[in-house]
């Protein structure tokens, strides 16, 4: 693992702090004489130049470079992130990204065939997977994703004339907060249904807070703990029933790709992160990609344009009388779509149900690795891609990962789900090995021993990294936001 | 190809420790209905034939020898450094950087980014990126609503098409009204139209690429009680007055311009930047300084009580994801270019837009309006711009950016020239142009824009 | 537990103070320990007028967010906007400096669905 060292003294100067007046790294061609004044009108023009750095291409290198080495990455570090997917991104899908970069959205469309078959194959290897009838690319993000699904269902509901009726969508206690802050966003309530204690859905509270006044069921399956609803069937055929839409947050597919499909589950909606199963990188917060797939009777609300074949042409189709719009400008994040579709193709039908195997069995084979040296986990059954394990009693969940830090290790995910205390939600992914897994028991071994030793041990660390805890109080009481000059 | 570790001995000895005996075992979970779906996905490919396929795909785009196209993204000069800086390992593959200790890099990156966003905008607060310009605008308008208290949002027909329609997607279930402005009323909003506005949306240069009067609109927008915002290039702002100068509150728009590739519309990112008095309405991850335990300076996500992880169903948006890498790319470019590099780009863009505009009228291809303009204009076009685009196509030419036809321009299409044009660009294009032209009609001419 | 006798209080952790028909309101001693280092109060607007159990103000630390309800029916008077400045005030002095807003009571019925000290210290000890 790459440990970050505790730098010298002083600190890592900012990029304007080396500036100097007069020094620039790149050249572009030279303007001609003319001037802006002529051109645009004086009264258009800024009076000073922004304070941008001034640097030459070394300084900016060695800067940069030194920002990368105070930085963990999949590429150098163990990153068990739960609910994260933070598996290997593999180079070949950076490779074939650089093939459509020139690539303008404007252009005529018979110029640019090979994109729009990229993206109608991209469709259509969706759709199957996930087992749904047609799927839009368009939304940025898992959220994004979420929205334009949620906006699909109100629109449906508007069309069938029971808009004003169904003002409810209902999410679990373990939801992501992104559940919730997408239906308010769509102007509906939220009513939340508590987990029973075998770590699922609580039936008959899900039976009570069903409806006519439902617009939507948002659930994750797995759930947030992990677990397989094993009444999915069930849950779907009591949502239909009351004339509900049953949408499926994809922030867990790696747990059931090629294995099992929400369409199959009776969902009406799903939607994918493709920088979590579909190896798209995270790239430090974004940019994400979170395509949306519906069955046949939500088509016609996509977001358009789709993408149509006719024969061996492709083209736009703007044919959606009951689309809810554009989600955003353009046709996604298209640079993200070239690269999980390489994936999809690289792994093939095999390699997709291997990828939810062998992140099954990682997370399981953790699991009981952490049980072995004193980690509780909340429900002692098998879990899926992912489970959430507590600290020896007396323990906070916070000091044990900041003390991983030390060791070259990414934490877990940390107090989610609300559901549980002290959670640790760990999710090793299917492209560690098992001596990756076992270097981290070891490492999660010692912290143990260590704080048993020292009981100021925890608290303290991490204590060799760049930069030790935060007063984040501080940075919120007082924001700074930017730098300021002197 | 696939990408796991597990030998076959790895395989055994996982099931043994886990107890079971196969890993069908694992999905006992699973009805039986669900197991296992036929997919009709093809057989995996090696590296090799993959990158064959890929290759061949895109060998069917057609790479033209000349390239105007515009509408809100260009293609600019990226020097070789910037790619090679941004796309280090370390920042492609990290996470969001909830654990700051060992986080820096990215935090820090931030921090300047948000620095830089402020400094072009002349606005002192800005966020760590959004998803692309247009829902951008849309936050934009969503942060006015809650901000004022009002439900209607006035926007300029100046505002790229793409973004008013995400503007429309968003406002709809809200019940926010959208009152559009078209372009000849614009120099004067009517006051009626203004009253109880959340916000006016005005974009500068707007979506045919001609300069807005700025200050007069800002003016009328606070007159109303309600806020300005401003939708711009941050390219153009190398030069153009900033938004804080003229009084916006808020500084949205797409970032593709200064550091990332076309890529067929995104992944770019979009940005947002706002007064103080904004800040606690403001989507998104924000990047804050502060210090750690043994007084070293140091950065960290804060102000997160905004936000859908704590505040659920009361989070200012549902946001999650930003757009971190490509924002990273143009913090990046912007550093490598500085500010005389960037001024260059821009003032040299405006000079080559301003001969090609002179070329295309040479070549029958008359000007929309005498209006200035920045690096992308608008001509009326004898054929169906449609038509134009594809002839030029067909002899290796990017050009012609149909404008909508809700516009009411008739036959019109937007062209672009970068720091990139050349003079052998132009003439290969005004070449094409004569020879498509002679064996059109004559000109319709339709509705005036001045 | 310090809960001062002579305030009334609600089971989301506000105290009440009642002087003629102004009902002053902040957040208990045990409510500020629960959230850790206050970083921001979001305050009523004077004038608001605002029903029992309604959420009409907001206290952040780094990582919640709490609303903080109107104990009883009533318009906004007056609210604490040195809180904005120091929103630490909350948590050294939660009883005096740190009162967050005052309320003009029209509903003085709901005074008597308020809670006594030793009362409301059963709920916050019951968590």
């Amino acid at each position: 693992m790459t440990k970050l060292e505790h730098g010298s003294s002083g600190d890592f100067p900012l990029i304007f702090e080396r500036s100097q007046a007069g020094r620039r790294a790149a050249q572009p061609p030279k303007p001609a004489w003319e001037s802006l004044e002529v051109l645009l009108g004086a009264e258009h023009l800024r009076a000073a130049p922004p304070k941008l750095p001034e640097v030459s291409e070394l300084d900016l290198v060695r800067h940069y470079t030194g920002l990368a080495h105070r930085q963990f990455s999949i590429d150098g570090n163990f990153y068990p992130l739960g609910s994260c997917t933070m598996k290997y991104n593999p180079k070949v899908n950076e490779e074939a990204a650089k093939l459509f970069t020139d690539v303008h959205p404007y252009a005529d469309p018979d110029a640019v065939q090979g994109a729009l078959e990229l993206l109608h194959n991209l469709q259509h290897d969706l759709a199957e997977i996930t087992g749904m009838d047609a799927v839009t690319l368009q939304p940025a993000a898992g959220a994004h994703g979420e929205l334009a699904g949620i906006l699909m269902i109100r629109a449906l509901h508007e069309h069938n004339g029971e808009g004003a009726q169904r003002r409810v969508v209902i999410v679990p206690d373990g939801a992501h907060g992104t559940n919730p802050a997408t239906a308010t966003m769509v102007g509906y309530d939220v009513k939340e249904v508590l987990t029973a204690p075998n770590g699922e859905v609580d039936l008959e509270a899900f039976k009570a807070a069903l409806g006519p006044d439902v617009a939507a069921i948002m659930l994750t399956n797995p759930n947030t703990l992990g677990l397989f609803e094993t009444n999915i069937l069930e849950i779907a055929r009591l949502a239909h029933e009351v004339g509900a839409q049953l949408y499926y947050d994809g922030a867990n597919t790696n747990a059931i790709v090629g294995r099992a499909r929400p369409g199959d589950m009776g969902f009406d909606v799903v939607h994918l992160n493709l920088h979590k199963t579909f190896t798209t990188p995270h790239g430090g917060g974004g940019p994400g990609t979170g395509p949306v797939g519906v069955k046949a009777h939500l088509r016609e609300f996509l977001p358009a344009p789709l993408i149509k074949r006719d024969g061996s042409r492709f083209d736009y189709d703007y044919n959606l009388p009951h689309s809810i719009g554009r989600m955003r400008s353009f046709h996604g994040n298209f640079g993200n779509l070239v690269r999980a579709y390489t994936y999809i193709r690289a792994l093939g039908r095999e390699g997709l149900a291997q990828i939810s195997e062998r992140a099954v069995l990682n997370a399981n084979y953790l699991r009981v690795k952490m049980r072995e040296i004193g980690f509780e986990t909340a429900f002692d059954r098998v879990n899926m891609h992912e489970f959430v394990a507590q600290p020896p009693k007396g323990m906070k969940t916070l000091d044990v990962a900041k003390a991983l830090l030390d060791y070259g290790m990414h934490p877990m995910t940390m107090y989610f789900p609300l559901i549980v205390k002290e959670a640790m939600m760990v999710e090793p992914t299917e492209t560690e090995s098992l001596e990756t897994m076992d270097a981290f028991v070891e490492v999660l071994a010692d912290v143990l021993r260590r704080a048993e030793a020292d009981p100021n041990f925890l608290a303290e660390a991490p204590y060799g990294t760049p930069v030790r805890r935060l007063d984040e109080v501080k940075a919120a009481r007082k924001p700074v936001l930017r730098y300021a000059d002197g | 190809m696939n990408y796991l570790p597990h030998t076959s001995e790895d395989l055994e000895r996982a099931l043994s420790v886990i107890g079971v005996e196969s890993i069908d075992a694992l999905f006992a979970d699973l009805p039986e209905s669900l197991q296992k779906p036929e997919l009709d996905i093809p057989e995996g490919l090696d590296e090799v034939s993959l990158l064959r396929h890929l290759r061949a795909l895109a060998a069917k785009n057609k790479a033209p020898q000349a390239n105007f196209l515009g509408g809100g993204l260009r293609q600019h000069f990226i020097p070789s450094v910037t790619p090679h800086l941004a796309m280090q390992s370390e920042f492609v593959t990290a996470y969001t950087p909830y654990q700051p200790e060992v986080s820096q890099g990215i935090l820090q990156a931030t921090f300047e980014y948000q620095t830089i966003m402020s400094e072009l905008t002349g606005l002192p607060v800005s966020n760590a990126s959004m998803y692309d310009g247009a829902s951008s605008v849309a936050e934009a308008a969503l942060l006015a609503v809650r901000h004022t208290g009002r439900r209607k949002v006035v926007v300029s027909q100046g505002v790229h098409p793409e973004s008013r329609a995400v503007l429309a997607t968003y406002a709809r279930p809200l019940g926010i009204d959208i009152v559009e402005i078209s372009l000849s009323e614009l120099t004067t909003p009517k006051p009626e139209t203004m009253a109880d506005a959340a916000c006016f949306i005005v974009q500068n240069p707007n979506f045919l690429g001609y300069l807005e009067a700025m200050p007069p609109l800002a003016e009328a927008a606070h007159a109303a009680g309600a806020l300005f915002v401003a939708v711009c290039d941050p390219l153009t702002l190398a030069v153009l007055a900033a938004p804080g100068d003229y009084g916006a509150d808020i500084a949205v728009g797409d970032g593709q311009t200064v550091g990332n590739p076309v890529s067929f519309g995104g992944p770019h990112f979009g940005f947002m930047v706002v007064s103080e008095p904004l800040l606690r309405q403001l989507p998104g991850r924000i990047v804050g300084e502060t210090t750690d335990r043994d007084g070293r300076r140091a950065f960290v996500l804060t102000l997160q009580a905004r936000e859908q992880h704590i505040r659920r169903s009361k989070a200012k948006s549902n946001i999650c994801s930003n757009h971190q890498l490509t924002a990273l790319m143009a913090a990046v470019n912007l550093s490598a270019l500085g500010p005389q590099g960037l001024a260059d780009v821009a003032t040299k863009s405006v000079q080559n837009a301003h001969v090609l505009a002179a070329r295309l009228a040479e070549a029958g291809l008359e000007p929309l309006t005498e209006k200035p303009f920045f690096n992308e204009f608008a001509v009326r076009t004898p054929v169906p711009a449609t038509e134009l685009r594809r002839a030029l196509a067909e002899v290796g030419i990017a050009a012609a950016v149909p404008i909508p036809e809700a516009y009411g321009l008739g036959d019109v299409a937007l062209f672009s020239a970068t720091e990139l044009t050349t003079e052998d660009d132009m003439t290969l294009l005004t070449g094409a142009l004569g020879r498509i032209l002679a064996v059109q009609g004559e000109p319709v001419l339709e509705a005036s824009y001045d | 537990m310090n809960l001062p006798e002579a305030l009334l209080y609600s089971p989301s952790h506000e105290w009440s103070k009642l002087d003629g028909d102004i009902l002053t309101v902040g957040i208990t001693d045990f409510a500020q320990d629960q959230l850790g280092d206050v970083v921001f109060v979001e305050l009523p607007t004077v004038g608001t007028q605002v029903s029992a159990r309604s959420a009409v103000a907001v206290v952040e630390s780094v990582k919640t967010a709490s609303d903080i309800y109107a104990p009883v029916s009533g318009e906004v008077t007056e609210v604490n906007s040195a809180l904005t400045d120091a929103p630490e005030t909350l948590n050294s002095d939660p009883y005096e400096e740190g009162w967050m807003f005052k309320l003009r009571v029209s509903g003085a019925s709901e005074l008597d669905k308020l809670l006594s000290a030793a009362d409301y210290q059963k709920i916050a000890e019951a968590g």
